[in-house]
C-alpha cells in the first residue's frame, strides 16, 4: 500500500517537474512547480517528517512560489514574450544533463547504503526536532537569522527605485 | 578629547601598576599564562606574563613617565594635524614596551622589542612629508634590525641550549650549562641590546632619531625604549654572570660609548642633538655598570636617567615650542627672562645629570663609579670620570648658551617667544621634583641614611625560581674610599659648572659655525665622520651590489623569464578567450558537464 | 518501525531524487527566462532536501532534517535576493532573458 502511494506520488511529481521545464507559459510553470512541491510535502508526511512537511508548505508553496508568481505578474510575462532557445542548444543541454543523470545513477548504484536496524520513528516530530535544533544547532540557527536579515536588507536595497546601474 | 583618552589610559595603567607594585611587594611575583602560543617539537611557547620586582619597576617608569609625557604632548602637539595619529602611535608604543617588560619568556620580550622598534620607526618618521625625517626613520629601523638579528640568534641558541624560552626554565638550568655556549648567547643578546640601546657601533641612529617630535624623543629615545637593552641584560644577569668574557665586552663597549659620544656632544649646536648624544653617553655608563656586575646600579641609573633626561628633552621641547621650531642654540640665548619655568626645570635637569650633590644623578652615577672602581680598578674609574666631566661640560654649555646672555634670534622670533602653557609646564615641574628626589630611592649604604639601598633590596627579592632576581653587587671598599671617590667626582662636576659659566654664561662666547672649525674640533663637530664611514663601508657597497644585481640578475635574468612566461600566457589566453564569451549559459553547461565528469572519475 | 521503511527501499528515494535533480539541471540549461531558471534551482534544492529527509528517517537521525531546515532558509533568502535582482534587471533591460546578460564579457 505504502509502496503504491509512494510510486504514484513520485510519478506525478516527476511529470509535473517535467511540465515545469517544458511548458511555454511561465505562469503554468509556476503552477506546476507548486504541485510538485505539494507532492514533495506529501512525501515528507510519508517519511513521518511532519514538521518538515508543514514548514515546506509554508515556506515554498506559501512564500517562495507566491513571490515568483507575484514577480511574474508584476513583470507581465506570458507565452508571447517567452524567449526560446534553439533546438541545437536544447539538444546539447539534454546531452549534458543526461550525462549527469547517468553518471549519478552509476555512482549511486555501486554504493551500499546502511540503514539502522530499528530507527526511532519519532525523529521528524516537532518535539524531537525542536530539541535538536535548540540544543545542538543554536548557533547555526542564530546565524541563519542573521542571514535572513542580510538577505532582507539586500533585497530591499536592490529593489529600490532610484538605484543607478 | 583624544589627548584625554590617550593620557587617561596611561594614568589608568599607572594606577594599575601601583596596585601591582603593592601586590608584588606583599606576596612576590605574579605569573599568569594567558594561553598556549604554539608548540614545535619539544619546544612549547606560552603567551604569559610575569610581573616581578624588576618588571614592575620598569612598568612604574614606563607608565609614570609615559603619563607625564602624554599630558605634555597634549600641549605640544595640539596644533599638529597628525594629533590623533600621534596619540595612537604613542599608546601603541607604551603597549609594546609594557609587553616587553611584562613577558615571562624571551618570545614575549621579542614581540615587545619589535613593537617598540616599529613605533620608534613610525614616530621618528612622524612628519613623513620631510624626506630627511623619513630617511632618519629608516636608518633607525635598519640599524635596529641588525641588533634584532643578534637577539633572535641569541634566542635560537637559548632554545638549543636550554630547550625553552621561558625565563624560569632558562634560569633554572644555568648551573649545568656549557660556559662557551653561555658566552655566545650573552654576546648575541648583547648585540640586540647594542642595537636597541644605541651602543657603539650601532649608535648613529639615535641622534638622527631626533627628527621625531620632542615628546617622542623624551619617551622613546631617552626614558624607555633605549633602556630596553639594559633591561634585557639585567633580566639575564644570571647568564651574564656566568660569562666573564661577555661581561668584559659589555663593560668595554659601554665605556667607549660613554666617552666617545660625550666628546661628540661637546660640539653639537642642535639642542636635541646634544641631548641625544648625552643619552647615548649615559646609556654607555649603564652598560659599563652592567659589565661591572652592578646590575642594580644600572637599573638605578635607568630610573634617574628616565626622570632627568625626560625632563631635559621636554624642556628642550618647551624651548623649541616657544621659539616656533628653532633648534639651533646659536640662535637662542637669554631665554631665562622669557621662559622662567622652563629655565628653572632645565637648570635642575642639567644639574641632576651633571652630578650636583644630592640630586638624583649624583647618587646613581656615584654608585656606578664606586662599582667601577671596585671591580675594574683605577683606570676604568678614571675613564668613567672623564665621561662624567664631559657630560657636565656639554650640558652646562647647552644651559648657558641657551638661557643666558643676550637673545640672538630674529626680531620675529623675539616676538613669538612665550612660556609654554601649563599643560606642558606642570609635567615638567613634576619631573623636576622627581629629578631632585629620585636619588633617594637607592642611597649608598655608607651614608647611613634611612632606607639606604632600598631599591637594591627591592630588586634582590625572590623571583619565580625562588632566587634573587637581581643579586646585590658586593662592593668591598672602605667607607673612606667611597667618600673620597664621591667627593672627587662631585668637586669636578661643581668646578665644571662654575667654570663653564664664565666661558659661556657670562660672556657671549658663541660656538662658531661648522665650516669655520679646524683641526680636532672640526672632526668632533662632524661626529668623527662615523656616519660617512658607515656610508662608505656598508651602504655604498650594498648599493653597488644591488645595482649590479638589478642590472644583470633582475632585468636580464628574472625579468626575461617572467616576461617570457607572461607573453606565453597572454598568447595562450588569446586562444582560450573565445570560450569566455560572457554568456552564463555556456558557463552553466560547462559546469554541468564538468560535474558529471568529476563524478565519473571519482565514483566509477 | 515505520511502514515506509519496510516497504520502500532507500534506493527508490535515491533514484527519485536524482531524477528530480536532473530535471532541474535540464531546466536550468534549456530555459532562457531567468525566473524559470531560478525555479529550476529551487527544484534542484528540493530534490536534495527530499533525499536528506529520507536518509534522516531511515537512519533515525534528526540532523538530516535540521539540515533540510537550513537549506530552506538559504533557499528563501536566495529567492528573495535573486528575484530582487531580477526585477532590477528587468527595469533596466526590459527583459528577463539571460542570454542577453553577457556584460561579463567586456
Amino acid at each position: 500500500m505504502t509502496l503504491a502511494i509512494f510510486t504514484v506520488l513520485a510519478v506525478i511529481s516527476v511529470i509535473t517537474a517535467l511540465l515545469v521545464v517544458f511548458s511555454k507559459n511561465p505562469v503554468h510553470s509556476v503552477l506546476y512547480l507548486i504541485v510538485t512541491f505539494f507532492i514533495i510535502a506529501a512525501q515528507y508526511i510519508l517519511l513521518n517528517a511532519q514538521f518538515l512537511a508543514v514548514v515546506h508548505l509554508i515556506v515554498y508553496a506559501g512564500a517562495i512560489m507566491v513571490l515568483f508568481l507575484f514577480v511574474l505578474m508584476l513583470l507581465n510575462l506570458n507565452q508571447d514574450t517567452e524567449p526560446q532557445k534553439s533546438s541545437a542548444w536544447k539538444l546539447s543541454a539534454a546531452v549534458a544533463s543526461g550525462l549527469l543523470f547517468i553518471t549519478l545513477i552509476g555512482a549511486l548504484k555501486g554504493s551500499s547504503v546502511a540503514i539502522a536496524a530499528s530507527p526511532n520513528p519519532e525523529v521528524g516530530l516537532v518535539k524531537n526536532l525542536g530539541n535538536v535544533l535548540f540544543n545542538d544547532f543554536v548557533v547555526p540557527f542564530e546565524i541563519a537569522g542573521i542571514l535572513f536579515l542580510a538577505a532582507m536588507v539586500g533585497a530591499v536595497l536592490v529593489g529600490k527605485k532610484d538605484m543607478a546601474v | 578629547m583624544v589627548g584625554i583618552i590617550g593620557a587617561g589610559s596611561l594614568l589608568a595603567s599607572f594606577l594599575l601598576t601601583v596596585m601591582c607594585l603593592n601586590q608584588v611587594g606583599a606576596s612576590g611575583p605574579i605569573q599568569s599564562t594567558l594561553y598556549h602560543f604554539m608548540s614545535i617539537d619539544r619546544l612549547s611557547l606560552d603567551f604569559g606574563f610575569l610581573v616581578d620586582q624588576l618588571s614592575v619597576w620598569m612598568m612604574m617608569i614606563i607608565t609614570g613617565v609615559g603619563f607625564l609625557i602624554h599630558v605634555y604632548s597634549i600641549g605640544y602637539m595640539h596644533d599638529d594635524e597628525g594629533f590623533y595619529k600621534f596619540f595612537a602611535y604613542l599608546n601603541l608604543f607604551v603597549f609594546s614596551m609594557l609587553l616587553l617588560v611584562m613577558g615571562d619568556n624571551f618570545l614575549m620580550l621579542f614581540f615587545g622589542w619589535e613593537g617598540v622598534g616599529l613605533c620608534s620607526y613610525l614616530l621618528i618618521g612622524f612628519w613623513y612629508t620631510n624626506r630627511d625625517y623619513g630617511t632618519a626613520a629608516r636608518k633607525a629601523f635598519i640599524m635596529n634590525r641588525v641588533g634584532d638579528l643578534g637577539l633572535l640568534l641569541g634566542m635560537f641558541f637559548i632554545i638549543k641550549t636550554f630547550g625553552s624560552l621561558a625565563y624560569k626554565d632558562v634560569f633554572a638550568q644555568l648551573a649545568g650549562a656549557d660556559p662557551a655556549m653561555v658566552t655566545v648567547i650573552c654576546l648575541l643578546l648583547f648585540v640586540g641590546a647594542m642595537g636597541k640601546s644605541a651602543q657603539i657601533p650601532l649608535y648613529t641612529w639615535l641622534p638622527d632619531a631626533m627628527a621625531g617630535p620632542t615628546p617622542v624623543s623624551a619617551l622613546i629615545h631617552a626614558a624607555t625604549m633605549v633602556t630596553a637593552g639594559v633591561y634585557l641584560v639585567t633580566r639575564c644577569n644570571g647568564l651574564f654572570s656566568m660569562s666573564p668574557d661577555a661581561m668584559h665586552v659589555v663593560a668595554i663597549v659601554g665605556l667607549v660609548t660613554a666617552v666617545f659620544t660625550a666628546i661628540i656632544g661637546l660640539r653639537q649646536n642642535d639642542i636635541k642633538k646634544v641631548l641625544a648624544y648625552s643619552t647615548v653617553s649615559q646609556l654607555g655608563l649603564m652598560f659599563l655598570s652592567l659589565g661591572m656586575g652592578a646590575y642594580v646600579s644600572a637599573m638605578f641609573h635607568v630610573t634617574t636617567h628616565a626622570f632627568f633626561k625626560a625632563l631635559l628633552f621636554l624642556s628642550a621641547g618647551s624651548v623649541i615650542h616657544g621659539m616656533g621650531g628653532e633648534q639651533d642654540i646659536r640662535n637662542m640665548g637669554g631665554l631665562r627672562k622669557y621662559m622662567p619655568v622652563t629655565f628653572w626645570v632645565f637648570l635642575i635637569g642639567t644639574f641632576a645629570i651633571s652630578g650636583f650633590p644630592l640630586l638624583s644623578g649624583f647618587f646613581s652615577k656615584d654608585e656606578i663609579f664606586a662599582n667601577t672602581y671596585a671591580h675594574g680598578g683605577a683606570i676604568w674609574w678614571a675613564m668613567a670620570s672623564v665621561s662624567a666631566v664631559l657630560t657636565a661640560v656639554y650640558m652646562c654649555r647647552l644651559l648657558y648658551v641657551t638661557f643666558f646672555g643676550e637673545f640672538r634670534g630674529t626680531e620675529e622670533q623675539r616676538h613669538h617667544i612665550h612660556e609654554s602653557p601649563s599643560v606642558m609646564t606642570i609635567p615638567l615641574m613634576v619631573l623636576a621634583v622627581l629629578s631632585v628626589v629620585g636619588g633617594l630611592l637607592n642611597t649608598p649604604h655608607f651614608m647611613h641614611l634611612p632606607g639606604s639601598q632600598w631599591m637594591a633590596h627591592w630588586l634582590a627579592g625572590n623571583g619565580v625560581n625562588g632566587t634573587p632576581i637581581v643579586p646585590m653587587a658586593e662592593v668591598h671598599l672602605s667607607a673612606s674610599t667611597e667618600w673620597s671617590l664621591m667627593s672627587f667626582t662631585t668637586a669636578l662636576a661643581l668646578l665644571v659648572i662654575v667654570a663653564l659659566y664664565f666661558v659661556y654664561g657670562k660672556v657671549a662666547n658663541l660656538p662658531v659655525s661648522d665650516q669655520k672649525q679646524t683641526g680636532f674640533t672640526k672632526v668632533v663637530a662632524n661626529k668623527f665622520y662615523v656616519d660617512e664611514l658607515y656610508n662608505s663601508l656598508f651602504v655604498k657597497p650594498t648599493e653597488a651590489l644591488s645595482k649590479f644585481l638589478y642590472q644583470y640578475a633582475d632585468i636580464q635574468g628574472v625579468d626575461g623569464v617572467v616576461n617570457g612566461v607572461g607573453t606565453g600566457v597572454s598568447k595562450l589566453g588569446a586562444i582560450f578567450r573565445r570560450l569566455q564569451n560572457g554568456n552564463i549559459e555556456y558557463y552553466l553547461i560547462g559546469m554541468v558537464v564538468g560535474a558529471a565528469l568529476l563524478f565519473l572519475t571519482i565514483f566509477i | 518501525m515505520l511502514e515506509i521503511i519496510k516497504t520502500v527501499p532507500i534506493e527508490y528515494y535515491l533514484l527519485y531524487s536524482t531524477v528530480l535533480f536532473c530535471i532541474g539541471v535540464f531546466g536550468v540549461l534549456t530555459r532562457r527566462n531567468a525566473i524559470i531558471v531560478l525555479m529550476c534551482v529551487e527544484l534542484m534544492l528540493n530534490a536534495v532536501n527530499l533525499l536528506l529527509a529520507a536518509f534522516s528517517t531511515y537512519l533515525g537521525d534528526a540532523q538530516g532534517q535540521i539540515m533540510v531546515f537550513f537549506i530552506m532558509v538559504v533557499a528563501a533568502a536566495e529567492a528573495a535576493v535573486g528575484l530582487g535582482i531580477l526585477v532590477m534587471i528587468y527595469r533596466n533591460t526590459k527583459s528577463t532573458d539571460i542570454s542577453l546578460l553577457d556584460r561579463l564579457r567586456n
